[in-house]
């Protein structure tokens, strides 16, 4: 039998690996609380699109461990650190002036937060939103298929 | 002595097919696909003047109220009076209260409107559905409540769209969708937060 031409082999293996390192986004921030969102139908839900256009917010209780220091309350992490509601503001004016001029009305503020989590953290992040007049809003969710 | 043009020899590539498998791995591996999804909403401005809040009067048979307590228990009123209820009854009593399909002056009143592709309807276009929590309320409660509204307008919005056009709202054009939009505009209000007989 005549051995089988594999030449183009690594060709074809770089261009699967070029389409993956295009389509991989690294994770930008490291979560330092924990959270498991709630559930949603796929339908129901709207997909972010434009990821440059988005902040994030995290809501839920620590990482196990910094547990031992920062306690099981629901933390709100803004970026790479824990934060308190009144810097929500702050963080929302920040990521306005991080963005270009013409972006700037179409800003959207994703919140990741933990489906147990009182409703009484997010309700007062939502008014401080409202503050800061980022009023497009996403409760980030985990689309499950339609029954 | 006549030199000879030495041909070069091939470079072995036996291995970049190796190489690169361990490459594409490595990016399987980390690449997470996931494309964010999530409810979107609006938020109300806030208040021009923190003193002065104004009241907007709404008739009460416009007026859906959901209301959540710290237990992550649900209870709806209208005109009819104040039931609890399951999640699974929201939807369809949402969208009974927003269609109000049998003209009923218990639920919110039609108004004659004059809408592109439809001509003349009547609407309901001054309900307001209006949500509270505690601020004890599970997210994933209030998650799920808000779900379950918007799956009730997508559901009336598909109604119509497919008896208007035969296709599903969301194949609809965009003069087409914001016809329907017009037909069932998205009336949810969220009060400011209260506590419910809540002593902390």
């Amino acid at each position: 039998m005549p051995e089988m031409n594999t030449s183009s082999l690594p060709d074809l293996i770089f261009s699967i690996l070029f389409f993956f390192m295009i389509v991989t986004t690294m994770r930008e921030v490291t979560l330092k609380v924990q959270f498991k969102l709630p559930e949603g139908k796929s339908s129901v839900l709207e997909k972010l699109e434009k990821k440059s256009l988005v902040s994030f917010i995290y809501i839920g209780a620590p990482t196990q461990d910094l547990q031992a220091k920062m306690g099981t309350d629901s933390r709100i992490q803004l970026n790479d650190k824990f934060a308190e509601v009144d810097e929500v503001q702050d963080y929302i004016q920040q990521e306005r002036m991080n963005m270009s001029e013409s972006d700037q009305p179409f800003m959207k503020v994703s919140i990741k937060a933990d489906s147990k989590t009182q409703m009484g953290i997010i309700t007062d992040v939502k008014q401080a939103l409202r503050k800061a007049y980022a009023l497009k809003i996403n409760y980030s969710a985990v689309g499950k298929m339609d029954d | 002595m006549a030199r000879k043009k030495r041909k070069m020899p091939g470079l072995n590539t036996s291995s970049t097919a190796d190489i690169s498998f361990m490459l594409l791995i490595f990016f399987l591996v980390t690449t997470s696909m996931d494309t964010d999804r999530g409810l979107a909403r609006q938020l109300p401005p806030p208040p021009e003047d923190e003193t002065q809040t104004k009241d907007i009067i709404v008739k009460e048979r416009n007026i859906l109220n959901i209301r959540m307590n710290s237990a992550g228990n649900l209870m709806v009123e209208d005109m009819d009076g104040q039931k609890f209820v399951g999640l699974k009854e929201i939807r369809s009593l949402v969208k009974e209260f927003i269609a109000n399909p049998s003209n009923s002056d218990r639920k919110p009143e039609k108004h004659a409107e004059k809408l592109p592709y439809f001509g003349d309807v009547e609407i309901t276009k001054n309900h307001v559905i209006s949500v509270q929590n505690d601020r004890g309320t599970p997210y994933n409660v209030y998650f799920e409540v808000q779900h379950e509204l918007i799956a009730a307008y997508n559901e009336l919005r598909d109604e119509i769209s497919t008896k208007q056009f035969g296709k599903n709202y969301a194949d609809l054009n965009d003069d087409q969708q914001k016809a329907v939009r017009d037909y069932y505009p998205q009336k949810i209000s969220e009060a400011e937060p209260k506590n419910y007989g809540g002593k902390k």
